[in-house]
């Protein structure tokens, strides 16, 4: 009886290690597979781009095209710097303050892809649909951003993002 | 190996010595030539038929196509083009192909419209239905896939949009969503794998059909009546009765689907995809394909993004559920007096999704959405276990053969003359 019971055990053993081995392998051999599907490494360098903002006037904007993403970059007018300081955060569906958003107050920079399904909002051109906060306008599923690219109305859960970027001199943004 | 095995004798002796080595001969006149079919079934039996000659007609233009095109974000455009203008008869692969797409959907979507109607996912064909929902869902991935291939902006967008889906799941969703796509945002990485997916799904389609076929060979086919074969009269052998019946809808169908390709081949597509693809500028109206838009309705109709995921892509899995929320044990809806109604009313609101979901979602087409929206979970969670559980269905016949013989029998004095044997009496499914 005693002996039956060992050679059981013995028998566990092996089946056990036997699948824990042959799972553990099978993984290892799926992950090279699954994480070649990740952004490769010249994807990930695809660095940074410098513009020159020196001919934007005040209430123009420029898109300009960083890691294959639209970025948004406007020189606000004093009413649209003052519509967006003038908004209380705790009211926002993504709370924020303006100054959170912009490092000089006068320059917005912002990633141009709506938060909800990323189309790219209008509200770049002097002919653009704005919205009801007069900043952008999603027009896929009808996103209102503000004049600080906050989400105010329609299904998107996120205001704009904002790219890392910094000021080179006062006429050249480096942006990534 | 079993020595007894009795071998199947032909006159030909070639198919002796096949049929001696791998019994794929008797295999295929069991399934496809004595293979017995409810003799009741109408046209909407032709459509499983019809689908799988479509499946193939995909594949093999597909095959073709892809000898001619470049999955590159810089040439995939002008590679389409080529193929339209330069490649021989390259104009008729692609419009057979885009529109070959369109008529799938359309026999599919009318395939599912009669397992729904006459019962057919009831017991014991669940499994059945069950893998029908699954070659649904993996036909809609490869349209998904396939519409991305041509780059211009419809592809693109439509690509962005979907693949954003995914971002709405909390934590992971931004991560999973650069794995789909191989990058912050659509692009080459993105195009280059939607070409390899959508080259291999249609062979995996290809297997589960086969699944799904061989599944409804065990229970034989479900029939208006939604009532079991009982004896030899009430059925007739696959060839060549029912070959004939599906070869009359196949040239139906070309006919139509014809007509289409030759005649007006981008009806049923968007103009804007004729632009090429441009990640600065988003179209100010993005449609998706029109098999998807009722999908995309209900999407849009809530005014969460996570809810709006979450309630789309739920309006498919409670199809896989269904055969459990339907409680009554009737299958076909000519015998179901109240749930019948509910069911054409479920082809109607959904056809009428699909109709808000190609336009822009506002004013009253936002709220047909949500009316829409409410119908479609309410018929499957409170109408159909309900009614199921209220209804009083009519009184089903004794076997197929008798829904003839009541046909005739009140002009040779009344139908109580035929006394249905003990054998048929006994019905198990019911």
């Amino acid at each position: 009886m005693a002996k039956k019971h060992k050679k059981n055990k013995r028998r566990d053993f092996l089946q056990l290690s036997t699948v824990t081995l042959g799972a553990v392998g099978t993984a290892a051999f799926i992950w090279p597979f699954l994480k070649s599907m990740s952004p490769a490494e010249d994807t990930l360098a695809a660095g940074s781009t410098e513009v020159d903002i020196s001919a934007i006037e005040e209430g123009q904007s420029i898109t300009i095209k960083w890691r294959g993403k639209p970025v948004f970059i406007k020189k606000r007018t004093k009413e649209e710097i003052n519509a967006a300081k003038i908004v209380q955060a705790s009211d926002l569906r993504d709370p924020q303050d303006d100054a959170d958003r912009v490092q000089k107050e006068e320059w917005l920079v912002l990633v141009g892809v709506c938060t909800h399904l990323g189309c790219v909002p209008l509200g770049q051109k002097v002919s653009d649909m704005k919205g009801e906060y007069d900043g952008w306008y999603c027009p896929c599923h009808g996103s209102h951003y503000d004049t600080s690219g906050r989400i105010r109305k329609g299904p998107a859960p996120k205001n704009l993002d904002i790219p890392p970027y910094a000021f080179l001199n006062d006429n050249t943004i480096k942006i990534g | 190996m079993d020595k007894n095995r009795k071998v199947h004798q032909f006159k030909n002796p070639v198919l002796n010595w096949i049929e001696f080595r791998l019994p794929i001969i008797s295999y295929f006149k069991k399934e496809y030539g004595d293979y017995p079919m409810p003799k009741n079934c109408n046209y909407f039996w032709s459509f499983g038929a019809l689908a799988t000659i479509t499946l193939i007609t995909m594949i093999v233009s597909g095959i073709f196509l892809a000898m001619n095109y470049t999955p590159h974000t810089d040439m995939a455009f002008d590679s389409v083009e080529r193929i339209m203008r330069d490649v021989n008869y390259g104009w008729l692969m692609r419009y057979i192909h885009s529109n070959g797409a369109s008529f799938f959907f359309i026999i599919v979507y009318i395939h599912i419209v009669r397992a729904m109607y006459f019962g057919s996912y009831k017991y014991p064909r669940e499994l059945n239905w069950i893998l029908g929902v699954f070659i649904f869902l993996l036909m809609m991935a490869t349209s998904f896939l396939g519409y991305t291939l041509p780059w211009g902006q419809m592809s693109y967008w439509g690509a962005t949009v979907i693949t954003n889906l995914f971002s709405a799941i909390p934590i992971i969703g931004e991560g999973l969503k650069t794995w789909l796509l191989g990058d912050y945002n659509v692009g080459n990485a993105t195009l280059n794998r939607f070409f390899a997916l959508h080259y291999v799904l249609p062979f995996v389609i290809f297997g589960v059909v086969g699944l799904h076929v061989a599944a409804v060979h065990v229970h034989g086919s479900n029939n208006p009546d939604g009532i079991e074969i009982k004896s030899n009269n009430d059925s007739v052998n696959f060839f060549p009765y029912m070959l004939i019946k599906d070869t009359v809808a196949m040239c139906a169908f070309g006919v139509a689907i014809s007509a289409v390709i030759f005649f007006g081949p981008n009806l049923m597509s968007e103009v804007d995809n004729y632009i090429p693809a441009d990640p600065l500028v988003t179209p100010a109206h993005i449609v998706p394909n029109w098999y998807l838009a009722p999908f995309y309705a209900i999407l849009r109709a809530v005014p969460d993004k996570l809810g709006g995921v979450l309630l789309m892509f739920g309006a498919i899995a409670i199809l896989f559920v269904l055969p459990w929320l339907d409680r009554s044990k009737v299958r076909s809806c000519n015998y179901r007096p109240i749930y019948k109604w509910f069911m054409m009313g479920f082809f109607v609101n959904f056809f009428a999704l699909g109709y808000v979901g190609m336009l822009p979602a506002e004013g009253l087409y936002l709220l047909i959405a949500r009316v829409g929206l409410l119908y479609y979970f309410g018929f499957f969670f409170i109408i159909t276990p309900f009614v199921g559980w209220i209804e009083k269905p009519n009184k089903l016949p004794l076997s197929i053969s008798d829904v003839y013989a009541k046909n005739i029998a009140p002009n040779i004095g009344g139908g109580e003359t035929r006394m249905p044997s003990p054998a048929m009496q006994k019905d198990t499914n019911l």
